[in-house]
Formats: C-alpha cells, structure tokens, sequence
C-alpha cells in the first residue's frame, strides 16, 4: 500500500482524489500555485507545498517544481488528476525514474495510446471496431484514394500527431480531399512537428459511448459504458451511466472489446475507451483512448458501487485488481452534470468572481463533487469547472427527476453557472427521450441559449 | 498620457501566438479598436481593443503575466 501521495492536481479532482487517499489511510500531499492559496484542496490535504506562479505552465504543468515538493514531503506516490500532466508519458517516466509510483499507466502505454495512429492500430490488432478510415498513416494521395473507395464521403482527415479536434479537417468529395491533403499535411508539420495524417469517415448521427476499464497490468475487467453525448465544442456536459441506447448484446460486445484492448496493451490503473456508437447501422466504433480517471467517473462509481480512485491507488500500491468481472453489477442509473462557471445567456463567457453564499444539495442519491466554499474566490487561470452534480436513482427517469430536484435545491451566489442549462434540458423532450446524438446540444443550444439567463444573486 | 486598463482578470498576452509577432510593439502608435493583447479567462481568449487613440504606447504589463480587470497594461501618450 502507498504512504504519501503526492496530488498533483487542483480543484475539485485534487479534493476527489485527496478524499480517497485518506479513505485508505493514505497521507496526501497537496500542491498549489500563489493563485490557489485559499483553495479548499491545500485545506483538507495532510501537507501542502507551493510549486510556483498562477500561470500552469510554471505551476501545475512544472515537472521539476512537483518532483522537487514530493522529495521535500517524502511521498512515494503522485496521482496525476485529469488535465494537465495526466497523459503526459515523460512526467510518468519522471515519476518512475525518481523512484515515485505513478497512479496511472506506464509511460509506455500512455505513448501508444497518445498516439492516435498507434492506438487505432492496437485497437484493429486487438479485434476492436475502429472508424472506417486508413489503418496507419496515409503515404500517398494514390494510397488515399483506395481507401476512400470503401469508405466514401465525407471523411475527416487528421493530424496523427494531434488531438483535442485539433488538425482536423472534412472533405466531401474527392477534389475536396485532393486539395486539403498537402494543407493538412503542411499544417502538422507546422502544429505538431509531424506531418502525418490518417483519415476516418464522417459518422454523421452517433453517440458518444465510453467503456470504464481497470487494469492491473495483467488482467483487465470493465465497469460498463457511460454515454456522454450531450457536447458542446467536444466538451462533454452531462453524462450518464448506463446508456440507454444499447441492446444487452451490443453492450456485451462493447464492454468485452474494451477488456481485449486494456490486456492488449497490458494497462494498469484506470481507463476509459471511448467509442463512436451509429443507433442506425447498430455499430459501435473505437475513437481513442483515455489513460487517466475522468471528470465523469462518478456516473460508474454511482451505478457499480466501487471507488475508481481507490482502486487506482490500490492498483498503483502493487495490489492485482481485486474485482472480478462477476462482482461488477450495475444498478440503476446515474447522471452527472457540469456547474461550469460560464453564462449560458452569453454564449458561455467565463465569469470568475467570488462565491457570496452557497447551498449544497443533498438527501439520497445525491452527491455533489466540488472545491466551492462560501467565501471562496474561483481564480481566473483555470478550467472553468465549479462542480460536478451527481444523482442516482432506480431509473433514468426518477434519475431526471432527481436532478431537477437537486439542481433547485443548489445555490452558488455571486458567480454565473451553468445551472440554467441543466434545468432546461432536463425537461427537453428530445433529453428525456435520450433522442440525442452527439450534435444535437449545438443545435438545440443555436434557438434556447438566449432563455439560459441565469439568476445572479447580489 | 492615457492609460488601457484589463477588462478581464485572466492571464495578459501580447500575441496572438507564441511564434507570432506582438500585436503592438513599444512605441507603436495605437488607433481606437485597435487590438494590443488577449486576456485568456479560463482556457477562453477574448482580445483586448483599445478604446482610446495614441501615441509610443508603453506596456505595463508583461506578456504571459496574471491580471485583475482594471488594471494598467499599457500606456499612450
């Protein structure tokens, strides 16, 4: 079992993962950036150590800063988070190289599943679906146009060394792709220092489906599928466990692709596969893979009843999985919203300020994962997550109901939220039916922002 | 002399990009909607436009350096 773990993280997943730690009786490390002084995870950790100014870059994403603050305190743990050093392979390998276990993959598996074009690959080799597309990278127009035989149009070329929906670009017919091919090629080069380039066919109406894995290097069990197609600019708003879109048998072969993939790369900790899933043709499709917890884990934890972030911490501490794939029983189901700090009236403007009161939501089935105080000042330089509102219920419709429930009760005076947005879709009839793909918020979002207007308490 | 104040809390930059070219130099002239950094507020950028028209401005503030709305990040004269 780990001794000291060392956070290197903020906000609400430093205090998630700080909580887990001192479940286990495992001491925790916070570090802080001079903008996050008062913040409530440097309160509730064991220890605390500055790594240096608000910018990220020279706090939080500072390698040498974070390996020097667990040196200092004696850990022999640090868990990433989710963002900032979360996937990064050569802070992995830092960890492992200053005798610290990373609470995350090998440096090596995070590499292969960075890589899109390695990933898509290992996910083919691993008999998992992958969008249709090249199975490497393209190395010619000649090549390309072989391939768009079987897949048609419209494609997306992307950049192999990219992410985020970054490097992307659609063509819909052949002179289109013909043009955009050396652009999108210089462009990578230009972007990323590589100007590989891959291609997959545009699935016009899919859902976003997503498989939790957990890995101990040698085995692998799954903890079901979330659905999280509810998106706005690719980030995810509202997510849920299980998904109601699947048959019995399509769930069975996603989660079971997603194990054969997690024992292919020998992954150990927690993970997510995320997938593509077309209602029409009844196809799922393998996009990437996530090496870290998510922001979305709690949906799983709800339904499953396991602690992902305990596990982690177990698995990291040398521990084989202690799950078996017959002990993970779903029950229920669970969504999980965003209280961002953004005004949805405003085309989602950031609103950092200072939180005059607030009321957390409570009762059964009901938990609220955040940072917020009463008292406290959201600083400007980061992400823009306030808290994560979560419910449980026997249905998904008790689950909605639960929601709006929870949502009224909350109350996070002096800031804009997102709470508008929630209470709004929780009564859309295309939500409440899950009639939704991942480009339907955008749409809807284009005719109801204007009605978001939050309340902004004095 | 005239001074341009943040709108924003957030992190100031001086360019649209690492690899790209300050929006103004010191000592550039500025005319009013001219554009002279970004602010970036929670991983959003919004530009900061001049409302007032100068010369020589002189930057107060550093690129990639925290700020508060209402602060002096350039001066005009």
């Amino acid at each position: 079992m780990l001794k000291k773990l060392l956070v290197a993280n903020r906000g609400e997943i430093a205090v998630r993962v700080i909580r887990a730690a001192q479940d286990l009786g495992i001491a925790t490390v916070a570090v802080y950036s001079d903008a996050d002084r008062d913040a409530l995870h440097v309160q509730i950790a064991d220890e605390a150590a500055n790594i240096g100014p608000p910018a990220a870059k020279k706090s939080y994403l500072n390698v040498a800063n974070i390996l020097k603050a667990a040196a200092d305190t004696g850990c022999d743990a640090v868990h990433p988070g989710y963002g900032f050093l979360a996937e990064n392979a050569d802070f992995a390998d830092a960890c492992a190289g200053a005798g610290l276990a990373f609470v995350g993959p090998s440096g090596d598996a995070i590499r292969t599943m960075g890589d899109k074009v390695a990933a898509r690959s290992a996910a083919h080799a691993a008999g998992v679906p992958v969008v249709p597309g090249s199975l490497g990278r393209i190395g010619s127009i000649d090549e390309a146009r072989h391939i768009l035989i079987d897949t048609g149009f419209p494609v997306m070329i992307k950049a192999a060394a990219g992410g985020g929906g970054r490097g992307i670009r659609i063509a819909n017919d052949l002179a289109e792709f013909e043009a955009a091919f050396p652009q999108a090629a210089a462009e990578a080069l230009a972007a990323f220092g590589d100007g590989g380039l891959y291609m997959e066919k545009v699935i016009a109406k899919a859902r976003h489906i997503e498989v939790q894995v957990l890995g101990d290097g040698r085995d692998a069990v799954h903890c079901f599928e979330r659905e999280c197609s509810l998106q706005r600019r690719r980030q995810k708003v509202w997510e849920e466990a299980p998904s109601r879109a699947l048959s019995p048998r399509i769930r069975d072969e996603l989660c079971a692709s997603a194990v054969r993939l997690t024992r292919a790369v020998g992954y150990s900790g927690a993970g997510t596969i995320e997938y593509l899933y077309d209602d029409e043709a009844d196809r799922f499709y393998f996009i990437e893979m996530n090496t870290r917890i998510q922001v979305e884990h709690p949906v799983t934890e709800m339904i499953t009843g396991i602690d992902l972030v305990a596990e982690m911490l177990r698995i990291a501490g040398g521990e084989p999985l202690r799950l078996r794939q017959s002990d993970i029983i779903p029950r229920g189901h669970a969504i999980e919203v965003r209280l961002n700090a953004e005004d949805p009236s405003r085309d989602f403007a950031p609103f950092p300020g200072t939180v005059s009161a607030l009321r957390v939501p409570g009762g059964p089935g009901v938990r609220f994962e955040s940072m917020l105080y009463a008292g406290y000042t959201v600083p400007p330089f980061y992400d823009s997550l306030l808290a994560k509102l979560v419910v449980h219920a026997e249905t998904r419709e008790a689950a909605i109901t639960r929601l709006v429930r929870a949502l009224s009760e909350t109350r996070i005076e002096g800031l804009r939220t997102t709470k508008p947005l929630f209470l709004a879709l929780a009564k859309d009839d295309a939500v409440k039916a899950n009639a939704v793909h991942t480009r339907w918020l955008e749409g809807w979002l284009a005719t109801h922002s204007s009605r978001l207007v939050p309340e902004l308490e004095p | 002399m005239a001074q341009i104040h943040s709108p924003l809390p957030g992190t100031f930059y001086r360019s649209s990009a690492p690899d790209k070219p300050p929006f103004k130099a010191d000592g550039d002239a500025v005319a009013a909607g001219d554009v002279i950094g970004l602010i970036e507020v929670m991983k959003s950028f919004h530009e900061v436009k001049s409302e007032i028209a100068g010369k020589n401005i002189r930057f107060e503030c550093d690129n990639e350096e925290p700020v508060m709305a209402g602060m002096v990040l350039a001066q005009v004269d």
